[in-house]
């Protein structure tokens, strides 16, 4: 093909001098650390490319760690789910476990970008990209998730409640770190779940708001003993209140509690005035509704009656 | 910059190919290779214009880094033409049923429909639509264009 067509077209590379792609773990470490912040891990690479391709930052080279072996899998690990930092949200979606044991990892999963996206995006990455309402990232808050970060200095374990710093900002350094595994408790008997999601489309679009719910209840005593609601996009980061949760923590499980913590979450959110997602008046509405049915729906499944 | 060496499976051929570290797939497939049957829509991921099968599932080859197909099996729309130069059963059924006006989405959307059989023989219409949610079409409103893949796989079944 002629340079003239070439130079014609619209054709756009990513400036990048380097793709490397290790066969391990430490082979990967060290590449980043020869590099020193000038090479940027890449997975499914369907953020990291549209990033590049806007100059939101530039490279010098691209990890694909997508060959190392050992960290594709789900599984369950005693009383832990371990996610490897290679699972994608079509995995994650169509798991058993996961359908079975964190339902609301899995309506996340399913509810994100397209198919051909879902297939490739790791959730790790939905992670470490640090976007306030990403669907895999706020069921992984309201879940109470760790990850285990890797990099030259050695491992360490981020409770996910420490790991959102700002929009696109997380405790994960890709052009230094790893995020190699996800884990969090299986939902057990005395436990409720729900995803919600508000968007104008089903498929290839980005939520008005998201919403997860865990609740733990006694079923005996119809109370509510413990509950995490995770809320997106409301704030910088994906949003989980102590003080919403601990205002219904020991209350009994009626309709009457779920409207006052609807109210009180609606208080606490911020969301912004979005062209693309709503204004804040009717989105700080729709926070107390997804609540209150995220809330309620929950509680029903956990065996209680309202 | 410093090219690399990139060997895969295309079509049913292999391919030995130099492609720079930033190449995207969709560029190495349609401007270097000459296949400008996989469109170009937005190359952020949002149209599915690009659509093509690796290893037989759809991806996004405008979000793919071509080096990422190394060793693997890439089929585009080119790929599902049969060598005495008549059409595969699912581009008949688009013909028939009108289900193509512009065409920009049109191998988007037979990529992405050949990715739903080949793992399910017998999708019903929630399944057909799903598997086909991440191709847009501005044209037709969708509605032939599910009507052709559901006459691919009733066929199938009989």
């Amino acid at each position: 093909m002629s340079q003239a067509f070439k130079s014609l077209h619209w054709r756009r590379d990513i400036p990048l001098k380097e793709y490397l792609v290790p066969e391990t773990l430490s082979q990967a470490i060290q590449m980043l650390d020869e590099y020193k912040g000038r090479a940027r891990i890449i997975a499914g690479g369907t953020d990291v490319i549209v990033e590049l391709r806007s100059r939101h930052y530039e490279v010098d080279a691209l990890v694909d760690i997508s060959r190392i072996p050992g960290m594709g899998d789900i599984e369950l690990q005693g009383n832990a789910v371990i996610l490897g930092g290679l699972v994608t949200h079509a995995q994650t979606a169509a798991s058993s476990l996961i359908q079975e044991k964190a339902g609301l990892l899995a309506a996340g999963c399913a509810a994100m970008g397209s198919p051909q996206i879902r297939s490739i995006a790791t959730v790790a990455g939905n992670l470490v990209s640090g976007q306030p309402a990403a669907d895999a990232s706020i069921p992984l808050l309201a879940l109470d998730a760790q990850v285990t970060v890797v990099s030259a200095g050695g491992e360490r374990v981020v409770p996910l409640g420490e790991f959102f710093l700002d929009v696109g900002k997380t405790a994960v350094d890709p052009t230094r770190e790893i995020l190699t595994r996800i884990e969090f408790k299986p939902l057990g008997p005395d436990q409720g779940e729900c995803f919600l999601r508000l968007s104008k489309r089903r498929a290839l679009s980005l939520p008005m708001l998201v919403c997860a719910v865990v609740v733990t209840v006694d079923k005996a005593k119809q109370i509510i003993t413990e509950a995490a609601i995770a809320l997106g996009p409301v704030a910088p980061t994906p949003f989980r209140s102590k003080r919403i949760e601990d205002a219904i923590k020991g209350m009994p499980a009626t309709l009457q509690t779920l409207q006052e913590a609807a109210d009180r979450a609606s208080t606490y959110c911020s969301p912004r005035d979005s062209l693309l997602r709503g204004s804040c008046d009717y989105r700080q509405e729709m926070v107390k509704a997804l609540v209150k049915r995220g809330l309620r729906r929950a509680l029903e499944q956990a065996g209680c009656t309202l | 910059m410093s090219s690399i060496e990139l060997s895969f499976k295309l079509n049913g051929k292999t391919v030995e190919v130099a492609v720079e570290p930033g190449t995207l797939l969709v560029d190495l497939l349609r401007e270097d290779l000459g296949l400008t049957g996989t469109k170009v829509g937005c190359r952020e991921g949002e149209c599915g214009a690009c659509t093509v099968l690796v290893d037989g599932a759809a991806y996004n080859s405008c979000l793919m880094p071509a080096l990422k197909v190394q060793g693997r099996e890439v089929a585009t729309i080119e790929g599902l033409q049969k060598a005495d130069g008549s059409l595969d059963p699912m581009q008949e059924a688009f013909v028939d049923a009108g289900a193509a006006q512009c065409g920009f989405c049109t191998p988007g959307m037979i990529m992405s429909a050949k990715a739903l059989l080949d793992g399910n023989a017998n999708p019903d219409e929630d399944e057909i639509r799903k598997a086909l949610s991440g191709v847009l079409c501005r044209c037709t409103g969708y509605r032939k264009i599910v009507q052709a893949v559901k006459k691919v796989a009733s066929s199938k079944q009989s």
